[in-house]
């Protein structure tokens, strides 16, 4: 028995609250990214004036899993010159970069994985690794396309990171802190204490409430550019790069490529409601506001920014890439170094 | 500077229009239908899948001899005058040809329609019908003839004696003919012939 009692010291002493804590975002994904599919079928038909997919179950509501089962059957196809370690090991670390920011997003005042002091920088930092997985897989891919593509992925990410990170540090100096719950906290009290309308606090916060509100734009726009959606999906733009960065991928790695999308559109959705539409807060004050509440309002919140994802990419053409360096370096970058200065200002004389 | 602010409003504006049109489409009645269950309406002088009315097909072969890609093949037999049946079109005008064959190639039709204009009865026309693809070409050869084959054997058969009924008659026609040629002939040699030898 002594030889094995070493395993249980092994062991923490939370083991199964962790596996849990750590399965029901996993959980949450799938069942979410399913939605996302059923809404992004759904939605584009609709917009177009069609009906989508109607034979899969009552108005095709069992699409996705059919989709599914199809990318499951699919033969996993591996080039033969491409390089394979990184070829099948690129999937999944663009799935674990949108994963791992699963560990900081605050669903509840209850359910925070890891309530750690520097989640807004954990969120930025760990969501780069996905560039990490685009170059692996582009380049481990042997093909011309799928190089372009993730190299036109990573410019625009880069370029893109930086107008985004100055939105989110505006945030951080409005609510003096990195922390989530915190932030969350900061925003509690209805829909006018939001960061979008400058936070808590007197009528003098009008000052910063156009600031807010362009950072909050300026936020969502570059966080479509990072999850390489319309107009911003240059790096599989089908009309110049067959399918871009993925364009050797079948099967179960293709869906992984396909899931990691879903999985980062809800990320940035869900950094956008933290940061500026209030998180878990109800926003009629103390109306509806609770720990079951909590869970409604952000992931309704969220969704909905996952809906107006889906709604831009069917509405706006692709940019040229040209337009794009444009609007990054040009447009939101300075609008971003503004409404940050004066935000900043803002906090420090009050 | 001024320039560059207008583009911005501009270029933010213009996204603001584009979503709230696609908005709109969003709750608009959708256009498309479920097609196998629900489908619009055709209409009623499209030219699809042609039909052929055997009843009232008098077997002019216009519509052979007008067909641009030759899909249409017509054979007819003639009625014979004491034809027991006293076979009459559909449109009550007498029967004078028997239409054993009429076969349509569809895999060849082109849907232009010149043989329902110059049909004289109407017989053959374009329905509504689209949808006949198939497994095998064969398929698409479509025999229109509403003739049973011992019926064809039959009326050929008929034919047949009455046509050599017709010789017969024909030729004992042409050998009275000639008989009586020969008898008006032989009369009138002597004078021809005495003037021919006298000629000479």
């Amino acid at each position: 028995m002594e030889t094995i009692n070493f395993v249980y010291n092994l062991i923490p002493d939370q083991f199964i609250a962790i596996i849990v804590i750590c399965t029901i975002p996993l959980i949450f994904l799938i069942v979410y990214a399913l939605l996302a599919i059923l809404g992004e079928l759904k939605i584009s038909a609709w917009i177009q004036e069609r009906l989508g997919p109607m034979r899969t179950g009552p108005w095709g509501i069992l699409q996705p899993i059919a989709e599914v089962v199809k990318l499951i059957q699919k033969e996993d196809l591996t080039p033969d010159t491409a390089n394979k370690p990184l070829f099948n090991l690129a999937p999944f670390i663009i799935f674990m970069g949108a994963y791992a920011s699963f560990a900081v997003i605050p669903f509840s005042r209850y359910f925070i994985p890891s309530d750690i002091n520097i989640g807004l920088f954990y969120i930025f930092a760990v969501g780069s690794i996905a560039v990490i997985g685009i170059v692996m897989g582009g380049w481990a891919s042997n093909n011309k396309y799928s190089l372009l593509g993730a190299m036109r992925s990573v410019a625009q990410i880069i370029s893109y990171e930086i107008p985004g990170a100055m939105a989110i540090l505006s945030v951080a100096v409005l609510a003096s802190s990195l922390n989530l719950e915190k932030i969350n906290i900061a925003q509690e009290g209805g829909i006018w204490n939001w960061f979008v309308f400058g936070g808590q606090g007197s009528w003098d916060k009008l000052w910063v409430v156009p600031f807010t509100l362009i950072l909050s734009l300026i936020y969502l726009i570059s966080s479509l550019a990072e999850t390489n959606r319309t107009p911003f999906d240059i790096p599989e733009g089908e009309s110049e790069l067959v399918a871009g960065y993925h364009t050797e991928y079948s099967g179960m790695k293709f869906a992984m490529f396909f899931f990691a999308e879903y999985a980062n559109m809800f990320v940035v959705a869900a950094v956008l409601t933290i940061t500026f539409f209030g998180g878990w807060n109800s926003p009629f004050g103390n109306f509806m506001q609770g720990p079951g509440w909590d869970v409604f309002w952000f992931v309704g919140k969220s969704f909905f920014f996952v809906i107006v994802q889906i709604w831009l990419r069917w509405t706006l053409p692709r940019l040229r890439v040209d337009q794009l360096m444009y609007v990054g370096w040009k447009v939101l970058l300075p609008f971003s170094f503004i409404c940050f200065l004066f935000i900043s200002l803002f906090r420090m004389i009050n | 500077m001024i320039e560059y602010i207008k583009n911005v409003w501009l270029g933010f504006w213009t996204v603001i229009v584009g979503m709230r049109i696609t908005l709109a489409h969003l709750f608009e009645k959708k256009v498309t239908v479920q097609y196998p269950d629900d489908r619009y309406p055709i209409p009623p002088n499209a030219r699809n899948k042609l039909y052929l009315d055997p009843t009232l097909c008098n077997g002019c072969t216009s519509c052979e001899r007008i067909c641009p890609v030759n899909c249409i093949k017509v054979e007819t037999l003639r009625v014979v005058p004491d034809d027991p049946e006293r076979p009459m079109i559909a449109d009550g005008s007498k029967r004078k040809l028997w239409v054993p064959v009429y076969d349509i190639d569809f895999a060849k039709c082109c849907f232009c329609g010149l043989c329902t204009t110059v049909c004289p009865t109407f017989a053959i026309k374009h329905t509504v019908e689209f949808e006949y693809s198939t497994y095998s070409r064969d398929e698409l050869y479509v025999r229109f003839s509403d003739m049973s084959p011992e019926k064809i054997i039959e009326k050929k058969k008929m034919l047949d004696e009455f046509q050599a009924k017709e010789k017969a008659a024909k030729a004992e026609a042409a050998r009275k003919a000639a008989e009586e040629k020969s008898k008006t002939d032989a009369k009138a040699e002597t004078s021809p012939v005495t003037e021919s030898k006298e000629s000479n």
